[in-house]
């Protein structure tokens, strides 16, 4: 009885130290971008003032609010393009049975873990051709042409759902395109908002993307790409540089608040054998 | 043969993508390999980049940078995550809140993430430094000492294992629990469970993590490029001055040295070279994933 009190008590000290360790970072920043510019640069941990001001000063330094809207718009066009294009490739790979299937699905897995600098060269050729090198319509674009990650959660998740459902519906006389409609994309609701989630904080936190194409135009940066930038740049202190830094981490933190369940079950599926 | 017909109908823009994206840049980059050129003027130079690959000590660099990730960092992540995957399904209380705490960073920017990083490590401004002396240890100067800065890396890594955990949790609470009574009644301990029923049981989520760690970790580029960027305080505004790998290349990645080559540098020949090593590494461990991948389909 005293062994398991003491089992017990070790695994909470333990876990409470992780999480000290893992929150530690995410306090710091917030601290610092609270102190003024003279104390981010001592080793001290807590404000003397509470520079609230630091945030409203940011905005001043810096087009933040021009990155801002260049994010989001990437995030939420590549987010809308990639479900219109991925979902019926993932169906059809759940679903149909057809020559090549088993091959269709090895190369989507394929096409997914290669690094994406591998044909980087010749693809940034074909923009450039266009003229939409410096800017991000290249990282927008493609996902018209379906995502190899969110194609291949989207089947994981589209095969557990039992073929009763859709063999229903066809009885009722819907056909396959209504079936998938009416039937299994209400179904597969939470697998359409972990990929959805997914994609839209991949673009979000995205930087080799817009670091290869938005160019030197500071009217075309994420916010990714102006943070990393943000200190030399502008020539900002450290407390600014993490006001910022705070900035660009609140929305997932506060969406994954929200959204954790779905977060968490997107991850799970990722990590089928 | 209609469903054939109506699959290709659903496939087709992944088979426009698959063409587009792929297939022809992959031919392309081959045909680039072997010629010079700089955006203006193509010419065939055969084997030319090829051999400057060989003798070009900076892509050597980047290589033993990427393997020592892959070698240390990998392994490292994983047996974290699964560590704290292991102690948080054994908390009879609080698992919702430690799961949301753990799992948080590993939703950071990674931008975000690599800038808070390197200037909490930074020994004057963050209280590491302070912490390790405290207790007696070597404080180093972590993004600004050649030695010590992969290790910064690393750190960072392991900071972010919350996806790791996530799926070792659902793999560990997958495990029968009959199995563990039945080696309880054996009288097998903690640590003989752990090594005979818990990780033969969860092997294969242990392997498609260390692959897809290995294959993530050769495409390692932004915690690098960022950390170097802040720690050497490069001013960077039109792409022209920074140069990556900051301190002494230290932190220098194969990645990262393809696209100083391409995309700085504009020997975009000599990047393909490198994005043809880069593809043959990367498919070798690809191929050990697809071998290993089970079929998870309802087949009929």
């Amino acid at each position: 009885m005293t062994r398991t009190a003491l089992l017990w008590v070790a695994r909470h000290a333990l876990a409470i130290a992780l999480a000290l360790m893992f929150l530690g970072p995410l306090v710091f920043i917030a601290l610092t971008a609270l102190m003024s510019d003279r104390q981010a640069l001592t080793s001290d941990l807590w404000p003397h003032t509470w520079n609230w001001g630091n945030f409203a000063e940011i905005f001043a330094k810096a087009p933040l609010l021009t990155w801002i809207r260049n994010t989001l718009l990437y995030s939420l066009l590549a987010t809308a393009f990639m479900l219109v294009s991925s979902i019926p490739v993932a169906y059809a790979l759940a679903r149909f049975r057809f020559r090549g299937r088993r091959l269709a699905f090895l190369l989507v897995i394929t096409t997914m873990m290669l690094p994406p600098q591998v044909v980087a060269v010749p693809i940034y050729l074909i923009w450039a051709r266009f003229h939409l090198t410096g800017t991000l319509w290249p990282l927008i674009l493609p996902m018209l042409l379906g995502d190899a990650f969110s194609i291949f959660l989207l089947r994981q998740f589209l095969v557990t759902i039992p073929r009763d459902y859709s063999d229903a519906a066809k009885v009722d006389g819907c056909g396959e395109f209504r079936t998938l409609v009416r039937v299994i994309l209400p179904m597969a609701r939470p697998a359409i908002a972990a990929v959805a989630l997914f994609q839209f904080f991949y673009c979000w936190n995205d930087y080799y993307g817009p670091l290869l194409y938005a160019g030197t135009d500071l009217d075309n940066w994420t916010l990714s790409l102006g943070l990393a930038a943000f200190r030399s740049v502008h020539r900002v202190q450290w407390n600014l540089t993490m006001a910022a830094t705070l900035l660009a981490m609140a929305p997932v933190i506060v969406v994954f608040f929200f959204a954790q369940k779905v977060f968490i079950e997107g991850v799970k599926l990722t990590g089928v054998k | 043969m209609r469903g054939n017909l109506r699959a290709l109908l659903y496939l087709s823009p992944w088979l426009a993508g698959f063409a587009i994206f792929f297939v022809y840049p992959l031919l392309s980059t081959v045909y680039f390999s072997f010629q010079r050129y700089d955006l203006f003027t193509l010419e065939p130079v055969g084997l030319l980049n090829w051999e400057y690959f060989l003798k070009d000590q900076a892509a050597w660099t980047a290589i033993r940078n990427t393997l020592w990730l892959v070698v240390v960092m990998v392994p490292l992540r994983v047996l974290f995550g699964l560590g704290v995957a292991q102690l948080v399904t054994r908390l009879k209380a609080g698992v919702g809140v430690y799961r949301t705490i753990f799992y948080l960073p590993a939703l950071v920017p990674l931008v975000a993430g690599t800038l808070g990083f390197v200037f909490l490590l930074n020994p004057g401004t963050g209280p590491v430094q302070a912490i390790l002396s405290a207790v007696g240890l070597p404080a180093p100067d972590w993004f600004g000492d050649p030695a010590w800065s992969k290790w910064g890396l690393t750190l960072l890594g392991l900071w972010s294992v919350g996806d790791l955990m996530v799926i070792f949790m659902a793999a560990l609470l997958d495990v029968p629990k009959q199995l563990y009574e039945a080696a309880a009644i054996d009288g097998a301990n903690g640590w003989r469970q752990f090594t005979s029923i818990t990780l033969p049981v969860i092997r294969p989520v242990l392997m498609f993590a260390l692959v897809t760690g290995v294959i993530q970790t050769l495409q390692y580029f932004t915690q690098a490029e960022v950390a170097a960027r802040v720690a050497s305080g490069a001013t960077d505004s039109a792409g022209s001055v920074f140069t990556p790998g900051y301190p002494d290349q230290s932190t220098l990645t194969f990645p990262q040295w393809l696209f100083q080559q391409g995309f700085r540098d504009y020997a975009m020949g000599y990047a393909c070279v490198l994005a043809l090593v880069l593809f043959a590494v990367a498919m070798a461990f690809t191929l050990i994933l697809l071998r290993q991948f089970r079929f998870t389909e309802e087949e009929s």
